[in-house]
This record gives C-alpha cells, sequence and structure tokens, in this order.
C-alpha cells in the first residue's frame, strides 16, 4: 500500500505519498477505489504533505476520488498540500468545487 | 541574428512509463545550471512531465517508441525543451490542446496542455498523423544576482 490510512468509522484521513504522475496514477486509483469502496467515508480527507510531484494525472486520481466519494453521499478534502501539487491543482480549477488546505 | 544556445544537451530514451520520471529529472538538473528558483524548476519538472506523458499515452499507444528531448539554456536565461516523437500524431491539435479534451484512458485529465501552457512562456506544437510530434517550450527565468551559463 503507497497510501496510510487513519481515522474511524466513516471519517478517515489518507495520506499519498512521492510522486504522482501517470506512471503511478493507475495504482493509486484502485488503491483510492478501494478504500472508498469498502468504507463509504462520510468525510475522505486526502493528505498530500508527503507528495514530492504531481502532474496532471493528479487531477485525474483526485477527481476520481472526488467522484467515488461524492456518489456515495461523502465529501472529500484536500490537506496539507504542498505548493507544487497545489500549482497543478488549481490550474485545473479544482478549488472551485473542492477545498485545498495547504 | 537567430541566438545561440550557451549549452545544449540532447537524450533519447524509450516511450516507457518509468521514464516520466527521468524526463523531468534530467530537466531540471540540466536547467538548475542557471540557478532558476524552486517554482521555476517545479514549473519545468511538471511541463516535461506533460509532454513526455503525452508521447507515451497517445504517440505510441500499442508500443514503444523513441522519444528525443533537446534541452537548451540561452544567454538570456531561456530554457527551450523540445520533446519530439515519431508516432502517431494528433489530427487536430487545436482540439488535443482543449482544457478536458483527452483521448487517453482515465488516468489523464486532459489537462496536460492546459497545464504546460500555464507553466510556461510558450508551447507550440507541430504534428503530422502518421510522422509523429514535436512539442517546442520556452520559459524565460527571473534574473538573479549571479547567472552563469
Amino acid at each position: 500500500m503507497s497510501i496510510r490510512c487513519t481515522g474511524e468509522g466513516r471519517t478517515l484521513q489518507a495520506a499519498l505519498s512521492g510522486e504522482v504522475d501517470h506512471h503511478r496514477a493507475r495504482a493509486l486509483m484502485e488503491e483510492l477505489d478501494q478504500l472508498i469502496d469498502s468504507t463509504a467515508p462520510r468525510s475522505l480527507t486526502l493528505d498530500l504533505s508527503e507528495v514530492t510531484f504531481m502532474d496532471s494525472s493528479g487531477i485525474a486520481v483526485v477527481l476520481r476520488a472526488w467522484r467515488r466519494v461524492g456518489e456515495l453521499g461523502g465529501e472529500l478534502r484536500l490537506t496539507r498540500v504542498p505548493a507544487q501539487a497545489g500549482k497543478v491543482l488549481r490550474a485545473a480549477g479544482l478549488e472551485r468545487f473542492l477545498t485545498l488546505e495547504e | 541574428m537567430k541566438q545561440q544556445p550557451g549549452n545544449e544537451v540532447l537524450l533519447r530514451f524509450l516511450s516507457r512509463s518509468a521514464n516520466e520520471g527521468f524526463a523531468r529529472t534530467a530537466a531540471a538538473c540540466f536547467a538548475a545550471q542557471l540557478d532558476p528558483t524552486l517554482e521555476e524548476i517545479n514549473d519545468i519538472k511538471t511541463a516535461v512531465s506533460e509532454a513526455v506523458t503525452n508521447c507515451i499515452v497517445h504517440a505510441y499507444p500499442q508500443c514503444l517508441g523513441p522519444v528525443q528531448m533537446r534541452l537548451r539554456l540561452f544567454e538570456d536565461r531561456t530554457v527551450e525543451i523540445v520533446v519530439k516523437d515519431a508516432g502517431v500524431g494528433i489530427e487536430d491539435v487545436e482540439r488535443a490542446r482543449t482544457p478536458l479534451f483527452t483521448t487517453g484512458s482515465e488516468e489523464r485529465s486532459g489537462m496536460g496542455f492546459t497545464i504546460m501552457e500555464s507553466f510556461m512562456d510558450q508551447v507550440k506544437v507541430r504534428s503530422r498523423p502518421g510522422k509523429g510530434t514535436t512539442v517546442v517550450m520556452r520559459r524565460k527565468l527571473s534574473s538573479r544576482v549571479t547567472a552563469p551559463v
């Protein structure tokens, strides 16, 4: 698992780490799908503080998780977003519907 | 007269996704000679990652093929990055540059060209179906007290 998950009940925090690019995106999506489907979180907070690089594949990873959590009635938040990842996510306009906490 | 580069490097690698990280790190290392800011280095890494990933996902969808990356540094602190493939090419370049447009798999968001355009000063795309695609990106770095090339 490259995603570290903590929390209780249906309030979860998941920490992503390393480089989030096309090379790793599919594996990350599958891990997040599994986490979301097995827990149906009311609130899922993705901690990006250990993400060392993100490109537009990361946008796809975040959007997919956001959609999946939303479909199950939950809310997705992003926290401790590093400057580089934040710039990529903002360039895609994600801050319009997602909270990006630094 | 056309400006001559102060330094230049040419890399050729296979369109394996493991090379996305190699290409952006190589570009960052080379551009570091101009003493860029951390934000500038990150912008270059991000734009290179997008251009190279496009080659891997779109240019050679069914096979591996060669990707060439040429990096040039100019006296006026411009970094030029040329990413070239000999893959399938793009039918409609303007459409490919539209935000959220993608013909790729689900790991692609359709934001690759948008990111390149946001993070670089200039992005030019030349493509011929069946012949390949060349992406030329330029970014002028902010001035520093010392600027060795």
